[in-house]
Order: C-alpha cells, then sequence, then structure tokens
C-alpha cells in the first residue's frame, strides 16, 4: 500500500492551501453570515483550472485523477464549507457526462465545465422523490426529435448559477426507477425556470434553489444515455458524488477540531490550559481519531474510482462515516468552546449547522446503511 | 512587447523572525528558512504578464542568485512568463548592487532587443533599491523607479511615481526600466496548468563563461561595498505611562524632557 503523495500533488496541494488560507478561510464566516453566493472564490478556483482537474485534456481539463480532486476538494471545504460544496456539486455534472455522455455531448459540455466558465448541477430530489428516488414525478415526453420536461425540483445546489444541468425525469411513472432518464439541460433554455431559493439552518451562501420545467422542450440530442436508463446514471453519480460529500463533511471536521485544539490550549480555567485536563483530552483524542478514519476511507473510494474498480460500497461508507464525524466533532468542539461556542463569535456553531447537512444531502445516514447493507448481503 | 523582469529570490517575510546572521561572514543564514520570490518583483512579473495581455509579445524572467534561485523563476514560469534564464556562477558571489546590476545588464544585452525592463522597487531582504536604476546606468536607458501605475502607448511611457507623501506623473519613451510598489496591481496565482507546465521547462544557467562580462567586475571583486557587520539592533527600552492629573502630567513631562535632554 502506497500512501505517499506524488510530487504533482504535492506541488498542486501547496498551492490550494495557499489560496485557501490566504483567500478563503478568511472570508468563511463573511459569506455564510451574509449569505451571498461566494463569486471572488469560485473566481479564484476557476484561476487555478481547479474545475478541471478530473476531465481529460482533449476536453479542456487537467486529466489528474479523482484522488487529487478529493485532496483538493478537503483543502477549499476545509477553508470554506460553502465552497467546498460548490466545487464538489460541479462533480455531479461532470462525472455523468464523463460516464454516459456521447462525444458531442462531451465536446459541447466540458470545456467550459472544465474552465470553470460554467457551473453544473443535478437534479433528481422534489417534493415526493428523494430517498424513494424512483417515485420522480418529473415527466419526460418524446415529441419528434425533442423531449418535452414538466415538474418541479427542489433544494437543488448550484441552482440558478449553474449553466448546465443533469436532470432526472420519469419516462413511465408507472415503472418507477425503471422509467427515470437522464438529460442535458442548460440554463436558459424556454420553458426552464427558478422558483424558490431555501433559506437553511446553514450554509446559507450555498445556492439550494427549485427547478421548474413548465412544457421545457429540449432537443433530443440531450438525452443523456439512454431512455429509461436514468436510475443507472443517478446511482452512479450519487455514488461517485459521495466521494465528494464525503470530503466536504471531513473538511467541517478539520475546521472545527482544529479551532477546538487552538483554543483548549489557549484557554485558563482553574489556573491552567483546558487542555491539561483530561476530559477535554479525550475529546479532542476522539475528534483526531474519527478524522484520520474517515479521510482513509474516503481516499480509498478515490482510489478505487481511480483503479475503474468497484468503489460505490466504500464511498457510502466513506460519506455516511465522515458526516457522522462532522457532526460529533463539530458538536464537541462547541462544547470544548462552552459558552463562547455557542456564540456567534466563534466560528465553531457555524460549522454545527453545517455538519448537520452532511448526513442528509446525497442519500441520508439510512440510505447509505441500506445501500451498504444491501453490498455485504450480496458478497 | 518584449519585456524582461528582473527578480530577486528572498527569505520568506512571514519567517523574517527565523533569519539569523552568521558573525563570521556578516550574511545571513538561510538554512532552514523557506526563499520566496521578493513580493515587489512579483508584482513586476504580474505587470509584465498584463501588458502582455493587452499588447502581445514575450516576457523573460531574468535572475542572478545560487543554483536554488531556480525555484523562484519556476514560479515566474507558472504564473505564465515565457522564459526564464538564471546567472549563476561561484564567481557572483559576494556581489553588491553596483556588480549585481552589471551581470543583469550584460545578461540583458545578451537576450538583445528589448523594450521594458520590470523589477519591484526593492528586495525586502537587503531594502537597497539600488539594482533596477544600477541596471538602467549600465544600460544607458531611462529609469522609472517607485511606479504604482504603468501605462504604455506605442512608444511612450506615462506614470504615477510615489513620493513621500504624494505622488507625480513622469513620461519617457521605450527602451526604458520601471520600478514598481506593491499598490501597482494584485500578483496572480500560479494555475495548475502553469504548475505542471513550469515543472517540465528547462531553466538556462548562464555562468562567467556564457556572459563577456569583465571578471573584475563581478563578484566580490566588482564590489566597492564591503560589509563591516550586520547585527539585529537592540529593541529600545520599555516606555513610561505617565498617569494622574493634566498638569501634574504635564509639569512631570517637561521635568523629564528636560532631564533626558530630548529637546
Amino acid at each position: 500500500m502506497d500512501f505517499a503523495l506524488n510530487d504533482d500533488q504535492k506541488m498542486i496541494l501547496e498551492l490550494v492551501d495557499e489560496v485557501s488560507e490566504k483567500e478563503f478561510a478568511p472570508r468563511a464566516d463573511e459569506i455564510s453570515a451574509k449569505g451571498e453566493f461566494p463569486a471572488e472564490n469560485i473566481k479564484k478556483l476557476t484561476e487555478l483550472d481547479l474545475f478541471g482537474i478530473t476531465i481529460p485534456e482533449k476536453y479542456g481539463g487537467l486529466g489528474m485523477d479523482y484522488l487529487t480532486w478529493t485532496l483538493v476538494s478537503e483543502r477549499i471545504s476545509r477553508a470554506c464549507t460553502t465552497t467546498g460544496l460548490i466545487f464538489g456539486t460541479n462533480l455531479l455534472c461532470t462525472y455523468p457526462l464523463l460516464q454516459f455522455g456521447n462525444e458531442e455531448q462531451k465536446k459541447k459540455y466540458l470545456p467550459p465545465l472544465a474552465k470553470g466558465e460554467t457551473l453544473g448541477a443535478f437534479a433528481l430530489t422534489e417534493p415526493e422523490a428523494g430517498s424513494d428516488a424512483g417515485n420522480v414525478q418529473t415527466t419526460a415526453i418524446k415529441e419528434k426529435d425533442s423531449y418535452v420536461l414538466d415538474g418541479t425540483k427542489i433544494f437543488i445546489t448550484n441552482g440558478e448559477v449553474a449553466g448546465t444541468y443533469i436532470i432526472i425525469a420519469n419516462m413511465d411513472r408507472a415503472r418507477g426507477p425503471r422509467g427515470l432518464t437522464a438529460f442535458i439541460v442548460e440554463k436558459g433554455n424556454p420553458g426552464f425556470t427558478f422558483g424558490q431559493h431555501f433559506d437553511k439552518m446553514g450554509l446559507s451562501a450555498l445556492p439550494n434553489v427549485e427547478l421548474i420545467f413548465d412544457n421545457c422542450r429540449i432537443p433530443s440530442e440531450n438525452l443523456l444515455h439512454k431512455e429509461k436508463r436514468g436510475f443507472r446514471v443517478a446511482m452512479r453519480t450519487f455514488a461517485a458524488g459521495r466521494i465528494g460529500v464525503g470530503i466536504g463533511a471531513l473538511g467541517v471536521a478539520e475546521a472545527a477540531f482544529e479551532k477546538a485544539r487552538e483554543y483548549s490550549k489557549e484557554r485558563v480555567q482553574f489556573g491552567r490550559s483546558i487542555s491539561s485536563f483530561q476530559a477535554i483530552q479525550h475529546i479532542l483524542a476522539d475528534m483526531a481519531t474519527g478524522i484520520e478514519t474517515a479521510k482513509y476511507l474516503l481516499y480509498r473510494a478515490a482510489w478505487l474510482l481511480d483503479q475503474n474498480e468497484p468503489f460505490e460500497k466504500i464511498s457510502s461508507m466513506g460519506k455516511l462515516y465522515a458526516s457522522e464525524v462532522a457532526m460529533k466533532v463539530a458538536t464537541k468542539a462547541v462544547q470544548v468552546f462552552g459558552g463562547y461556542g455557542y456564540t456567534k463569535d466563534y466560528p465553531v456553531e457555524r460549522y454545527m449547522r453545517e455538519a448537520k447537512l452532511f448526513e442528509i444531502i446525497e442519500g441520508t445516514s439510512e440510505i447509505q446503511r441500506g445501500v451498504i447493507a444491501n453490498f455485504i448481503l450480496k458478497e | 512587447m518584449r519585456i524582461i523582469v528582473c527578480i530577486k529570490q528572498v527569505p520568506d517575510t512571514e519567517e523574517l523572525g527565523k533569519v539569523k546572521i552568521n558573525p563570521a561572514t556578516n550574511t545571513l543564514k538561510r538554512e532552514g528558512v523557506s526563499s520566496i520570490i521578493n513580493p515587489f518583483d512579483e508584482n513586476a512579473v504580474e505587470e509584465a504578464l498584463r501588458l502582455r495581455e493587452r499588447k502581445g509579445g514575450k516576457v523573460t524572467a531574468l535572475s542572478m542568485g545560487p543554483p536554488q534561485a531556480e525555484e523562484a523563476l519556476r514560479k515566474t514560469l507558472a504564473m505564465g512568463v515565457d522564459r526564464a534564464i538564471l546567472l549563476s556562477d561561484k564567481a557572483f558571489a559576494g556581489a553588491d548592487t553596483l556588480a549585481t546590476s552589471y551581470v543583469l545588464a550584460v545578461a540583458i544585452k545578451k537576450i538583445g532587443e528589448f523594450d521594458l525592463i520590470l523589477s519591484g522597487k526593492q528586495a525586502i531582504d537587503g531594502d537597497t533599491a539600488q539594482v533596477g536604476p544600477g541596471i538602467a546606468e549600465w544600460l544607458s536607458i531611462p529609469q522609472l523607479t517607485y511606479i504604482r501605475k504603468l501605462e504604455v502607448n506605442d512608444n511612450k511611457v506615462r506614470a504615477e511615481r510615489v513620493l513621500e507623501d504624494s505622488f507625480e506623473v513622469v513620461e519617457t519613451s521605450l527602451p526604458c526600466l520601471v520600478t514598481v510598489t506593491k499598490d501597482i496591481n494584485e500578483p496572480r496565482y500560479p494555475s495548475l496548468r502553469g504548475l505542471l507546465k513550469a515543472k517540465k521547462e528547462e531553466i538556462p544557467i548562464w555562468s562567467c563563461h556564457d556572459l563577456s562580462v569583465e571578471r573584475k567586475r563581478v563578484g566580490a571583486d566588482g564590489s566597492p561595498t564591503q560589509v563591516i557587520k550586520i547585527f539585529t539592533p537592540q529593541p529600545p527600552g520599555k516606555g513610561e505611562i505617565l498617569s494622574g492629573e493634566i498638569s501634574e502630567v504635564a509639569d512631570r513631562l517637561i521635568r523629564e524632557i528636560k532631564k533626558r535632554k530630548i529637546v
């Protein structure tokens, strides 16, 4: 087993660390408090070519592996959870395009995504369909050389800011998952508009938006993969996306842990730093152990993906574990800060609110356990 | 436009506290201290790249230093300069600003025709601000120093030059040398594409043999400046804060000033 980073990865991470620490971390509190889309940060990611890491050179990317992408995403998320999630969500658009797109679709859609000129998004979730992915009510009807989409998607990350959307619609609602079909829809397509921006517990600067399809006609060449094979597209995309969501959770955990560690050494009670008390030491030890464990599950999932080996089980485990570690670490970080931790003067309360999201998106913890159980009982 | 940017590798400012002086040689001990591009020189690189983006042309980065200065040049390649050349030779060691500007000027002549030479206003280690002007003198071209805004139109250069509490607008014609302040721009980060490309790039090293230099003008031999001693100044003693009634404090202040012969 080789846990060493190669020279390219070290060089890239050094740059990403510098930018994250100098540009993203100092503004994370403000971005979150104002709830404004961090356009400046996204511009920086674009200038650095980070959106193109996993996209082959022939489509305008850098042709590097998912492990490098994962390591980069971890750095960004640690500095600014919102920026990390916007970055990570892009993968939910580029990955299915690469896996299921035909040559024309890749040539058309990937280069602007690789350059960061366009952001990507993926939409399955509806009021009646999330965990129950097969229950998608949005319909797609084939009419000559086009498809007509009707329905509403909710909570869609990068909604409205993204230019390219992978939309899961149903061509045969009676057949549930077997009717699902994936489409590529561009922002500005007639009949495709944006509704409500959801007001959330945390991550208020992260766009989570309602997408409305009202007699939205798209050309038939925008069918992604095959008709009624959209369930597979969605499941594969989620499996890869779980690495990205897991690494976002890990970033929050690392940030919360670091703040708790620093604070415990500075905070004096009973005449000594609270880090000298075993009660606090054990909290910190558990935090660090959880983070380290989650990290290697996620790195391994990314590595398996790079080797073209089955990665879905491990990515589910990584997402499940990292998100629960993030929630525990953030909650305990607030505890280490005591009363101050509950105030908005310190970022740990923000981490706690942010961490909760990760146990829900991209498949809840309950769904992950179901996925993992399915895998292990079949083995 | 043919632009040459002169850069210097210096110890990292954020680690300056760690920089120690070797009392025997009167030089800095650089072991364990990471190196960066002199920050003002990064502004010069950025300005060169912006000029090239507007007017086309080629940017060459040039540095004189030990072999490890290659790392600083590689960063300029990652930022987007077209080529980088390192001037390195044991014979260049111990150079003062005169000998340094001489070698850089000879190298610039070897590079050939140019329109503009850019560099930072000074290096954050030596703080002399003399190498830029020195190069201009060796090449007999006009120099604009401490520039915070630069416009180049055809052959004309118009610039804002920072003074102590104001600025002046100055003009000259190409070719010329310009040194820049921090306010002129915000240097870009290298891109991933730039980093990966720069890693593979060849950086030629020019030594004494590659340059038609007069040996007596380079290195310690060519340097009229001799460093007698380098030392860290003692921090001034703790200040004293007077408190109490205003008239009483004023009286005591006057007494102290008289006693210490400050006025």
